[in-house]
């Protein structure tokens, strides 16, 4: 059951321009260990589209990199190879003078509401800052559109003159969402924007990025760890493990017939109410994530998967695109 | 059925604060039977982690008040001597907590906890104790345990710390494990081990669990029964196929409803709860305390409604007729436009 806009943005996609593409971006980190100098491999060559208006989620446990592959995505770090091209300019390669004007774009709203607010500043200040800072009008036309996000993201005006430590979690968030908003981005991306909010104000956060979308043809990279809230949230997920986008595909598609067998896993992990509609497989996993210092020469998976096989530890698969258009990285892609 | 292991009855904590009484819980009653697995939910501040943190009177908070009587095997833990609480706990009653980092002493092996724990309840000398360590490291699922039993807390990650608390939680085969969100910390595919190793616990050793949590698919997945906390108070109880299948309350239908299906359909909107969770310190008590946030809120809400049961060991504390609950439940989990 999906709304007829919503229908017709996902039928769209399908023509709709390519706004963002990250090109083999690698993004490593040297650190100093008994061992000498090593580096800390949090991205490892990740390609990937998106296209105009649609919501693209990247899910992944901790450390496989979503939220550093999120970051260079709008180069709050800079890449260590690779290109990320925003509607047709490489960022990675722009002058700190012109990212800085192009940044008016692309916002991104961060997972803990309370750290990404200054503690001391108002929230109408909070929503102005941005504006002021781009020179977007007069200081009353300012003032007047900060009220006006306020509003939009379900704020009175008695709320704007508020600090953030008077907000709840799910307010904060909020403000955050209408400081994002302050510079009319059309590309939003959001880093675990709900985990740390309690599910009943999860909800309501979520309904209000669906609605903020509509209302504003935004696009969305969605970066989550819950797999049924990226997929409640987006048109494509990108399943990400130790740095590497192991599979992307169409939403729904993906989650009801995951092809790579980590996915498989990370779904049937996920704990299903028990109502009267059938239980999957419970496949769990053993051991942990592998460490991104030494990565294993072979599929980053080969050590927890259940259908490895000997090709999996020496070759590493490559993303590619199997028949039904989805893309996996798998010598043996689950039926 | 049979005498209860633990008998909770009518337990009420609050602080005193500068602004007055704060009823962090607000008179709850429960009982948890031998062998049976309970799950505790209920958001941020429902009083969820008081409650069973002053079961085990963890709460040393000079201005918390506790009253009620708490039952455990028959004897009330509250009247109790410190020197006979301390042989309860952890010998009898043992808790694990959300965070396996703060739980465990940096400075200190995964041995030197388990050992220690066993140490003070029990007389058997340390190179005993040592080895237990090594049989309940092996029997939580760690790999190489006589060697990782010499390893520091950091040198385990996440899911592998969470084992070592359990292993320490198990030293003294305790009757009764108390989990407070024992997985929140940890990835969804940890979460999962660690779920079926205290289901495999549970069936083992025969302890009952009460495990407490905000994730009503951990708790569908685990528990016997399920407890719904709201504002320190029980709204609703029940066996677990009942309250997960025909939930009674407006506000579990609201938790369900805000939760992104898990059957592979997508929603374009989810059937959230307006408003924000009430505050302790809210001083209009005597009402049901979720009135403010429902849609079927009306002059019948106060005084507040008491628990009822309908069906057996299912209860709930709400005024709406029971033939009416299917026909709302289905308004309810009807997105609406709603007002934040």
């Amino acid at each position: 059951m999906t709304s007829p806009t919503q229908d017709a943005l996902i039928a769209n996609t399908g023509q709709a321009p390519v706004l963002l593409e990250a090109r083999n971006v690698v993004k490593h980190f040297p650190i100093r260990t008994p061992e000498g100098k090593q580096q800390v491999q949090a991205v490892d060559g990740v390609s990937l589209k998106v296209r105009a208006g649609e919501t693209l989620g990247l899910v992944g446990e901790s450390g496989c990199g979503k939220s550093t592959f999120g970051r260079c995505l709008v180069r709050l770090i800079d890449v260590t190879s690779g290109q990320v091209i925003y509607d047709g300019e490489d960022i990675t390669a722009m002058s700190r003078k012109a990212l800085r004007k192009r940044r008016m774009d692309f916002q991104m709203v961060f997972q803990d509401p309370y750290a990404s607010l200054n503690p001391r500043r108002r929230a109408a200040a909070t929503v102005e800052e941005p504006m002021r800072t781009h020179e977007l009008g007069t200081d009353a036309e300012i003032k007047q559109k900060a009220l006006e996000l306020l509003r939009v993201v379900g704020f009175d005006e008695s709320f704007a003159n508020r600090y953030p430590h008077e907000f709840s979690g799910g307010q904060r968030q909020r403000l955050g969402i209408a400081r994002a908003l302050a510079l009319q981005p059309r590309l939003l991306i959001a880093d675990e924007p709900v985990s740390a909010l309690d599910v009943s104000i999860q909800a309501q956060v979520l309904n209000l990025l669906a609605d903020l979308q509509d209302d504003n043809k935004l696009t969305y990279v969605f970066i989550a760890h819950d797999l049924a809230v990226v997929h409640h949230i987006s048109d494509r997920i990108g399943v990400m493990y130790l740095g590497e986008l192991v599979e992307l595909g169409e939403s729904t598609a993906l989650y009801n017939n995951p092809r790579h067998p980590y996915t498989e896993a990370l779904l049937s992990a996920i704990p299903v109410i028990d109502t009267e509609s059938e239980v999957r497989e419970r496949i769990v996993l053993t051991g942990d994530l592998p460490s991104p210092i030494n990565k294993p020469p072979g599929c980053a998976f080969a050590a927890r998967c259940r259908y490895v096989q000997d090709i999996c530890i020496k070759e590493k698969p490559l993303l590619q695109m199997q028949s039904d258009g989805r893309e996996v990285a798998c010598h043996f892609p689950v039926a | 059925m049979s005498e209860p292991l633990l008998d909770v009855r009518d337990l009420r904590v609050s602080f005193r604060t500068r602004n007055g009484k704060v009823a962090a819980v607000d008179g709850i009653s429960f009982q948890v039977g031998v062998g049976e697995v309970v799950g505790l939910v209920g958001e941020s501040g429902s009083g969820k982690s008081v409650s069973m943190l002053s079961v085990l009177r963890l709460i040393d908070n000079p201005n918390c008040v506790v009253e009620g009587e708490v039952l455990f095997k028959g004897r009330d833990l509250l009247t109790m001597s410190d020197a006979e609480m301390r042989k309860i706990r952890g010998d009898e009653i043992a808790m694990i907590f959300q965070d396996p980092m703060t739980a465990l002493t940096p400075v200190y092996t995964a041995g030197w906890h388990i050992s220690e724990q066993i140490r003070a309840h029990e007389k058997v000398s340390k190179q005993a104790a040592m080895d237990r360590a090594v049989q309940l490291l092996d029997s939580v699922g760690i790999p190489n345990a006589k060697e990782r039993v010499n390893s520091y807390p950091h040198e385990f990650s996440g899911g592998m710390r969470q084992r070592v608390v359990i292993a320490m939680a198990l030293s003294c085969n305790p009757s009764l494990l108390i989990a407070d969100e024992p997985t929140t910390a940890l990835d969804v595919t940890i979460q999962a081990q660690i779920l079926e190793l205290l289901q495999n616990l549970q069936s083992d050793f025969g302890s009952s669990i009460v495990i407490i949590t905000h994730d009503m698919g951990v708790v569908s997945q685990v528990s016997d029964r399920v407890m719904v906390m709201y504002g320190g108070r029980l709204v609703e109880s029940g066996p677990r196929r009942d309250v997960m299948r025909d939930p009674l309350h407006p506000y579990t239908w609201g938790l369900m409803g805000s939760i992104p299906p898990t059957d592979g359909t997508r929603t374009p909107r989810l059937a959230a709860i307006p408003g924000a969770p009430i505050s302790p310190s809210d001083p209009d008590r005597d009402r049901c305390l979720f009135s403010p946030r429902c849609r079927f809120a009306s002059d019948a809400c106060r005084p507040t409604p008491l628990l009822a049961m309908h069906t057996p060991g299912h209860m709930d504390a709400c005024i709406l007729p029971l033939a009416e609950r299917p026909e709302r439940r289905r308004e309810a989990l009807t997105p609406v436009e709603v007002t934040l």
